[in-house]
């Protein structure tokens, strides 16, 4: 999926600044939605996208330890200055929608977004 | 290849620097994107238990001919049992660190994981040092 598609699913602003043609030249193919940092470093395989309700730069530096291309800040949550400034460095996209957790990984679910898993759990 | 880092022991917010430089090393030096990702996710596990339990300390990293080697010490309050540590799920974290989203106690079974070697020396009260190794 688009992050493009992503963004207009969520409703989402773009935080670090890419424009149009860059989200549409984005693809993710699978995501995941977590809160608790270690879980993602524990068991995140290839997932481009993290959806989080977290706003510390360590969700920036895990995205880039993981390779995680973009990250969405779910719940209206808006992150400190720094926290940008990081994920620009570092080349993470952040998106930022006023969904909750839930219903934003719904949305992108059931528009066809997969997780990690599907395949082998179905 | 030899590069070494100070670990701040005070300021969460800058854990994880010497695993981002380190990878970024890494990756120029054109290392199977594998191999860099083994390291950067056990390298930084173990950065982050240098700054939350350690209260910060130094870090060794060398490129050898056929392997990684990551050291990790600290003057920290050393572990009193490495094996109830290794196991998953056990944390002494405290709640501030909870909420940044760490603390799980995934962090050592994870650079267990990751790294081909990996070995703790640990005094209480004296501190600890981690070595972990990955093949190349
Ligand atoms: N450098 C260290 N100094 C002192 N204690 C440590 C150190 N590294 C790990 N530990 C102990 O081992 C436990 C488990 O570590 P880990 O698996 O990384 O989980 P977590 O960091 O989430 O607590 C820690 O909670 C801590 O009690
Ligand atoms: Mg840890």
């Amino acid at each position: 999926m688009l992050l493009s598609e992503i963004k207009t699913i969520l409703n989402a602003q773009v935080l670090t600044g890419e424009d149009d043609n860059v989200l549409e030249n984005t693809n993710i193919n699978t995501a995941c939605g977590s809160d608790l940092m270690s879980d993602v470093l524990a068991y995140v395989k290839d997932q481009s996208l993290l959806l989080t309700g977290l706003i510390n730069s360590q969700v920036i530096r895990t995205a880039e330890m993981m390779d995680i291309i973009a990250i969405c800040f779910v719940r209206g949550k808006s992150p400190a200055e720094d926290v940008i400034s990081l994920a620009k460095q570092k080349g993470v996209i952040i998106l930022a929608t006023d969904l909750p957790m839930y219903p934003a990984c719904g949305r992108l679910y059931q528009k066809g977004l997969r997780g990690r898993s599907h395949a082998q759990i179905l | 290849m030899h590069k070494y880092y100070k670990i701040d022991g005070k300021d969460f917010s800058i854990a994880g620097e010497a695993s981002s430089d380190f990878k970024t090393v890494l990756k120029k030096l054109g290392t199977p994107a594998e191999i860099v990702r083994k390291v950067a996710i056990a390298m930084y596990e173990a950065e982050i238990n240098t700054v939350i339990h350690g209260g910060g300390g130094e870090c060794d990293a060398a490129i050898e001919k056929d392997k990684i080697v990551i050291t990790f010490r600290d003057q920290g309050p050393g572990i009193a049992d490495i094996s109830l540590a290794m196991q998953e799920g056990y944390s002494t974290a405290n709640d501030k660190i909870r909420e940044l989203g760490f603390g799980a106690g995934m962090g050592l079974p994870n650079i267990q994981k990751y790294a081909d070697d990996m070995s703790i020396e640990t005094e209480v009260g004296k501190g600890t040092t981690v070595v972990l190794s990955i093949n190349l």
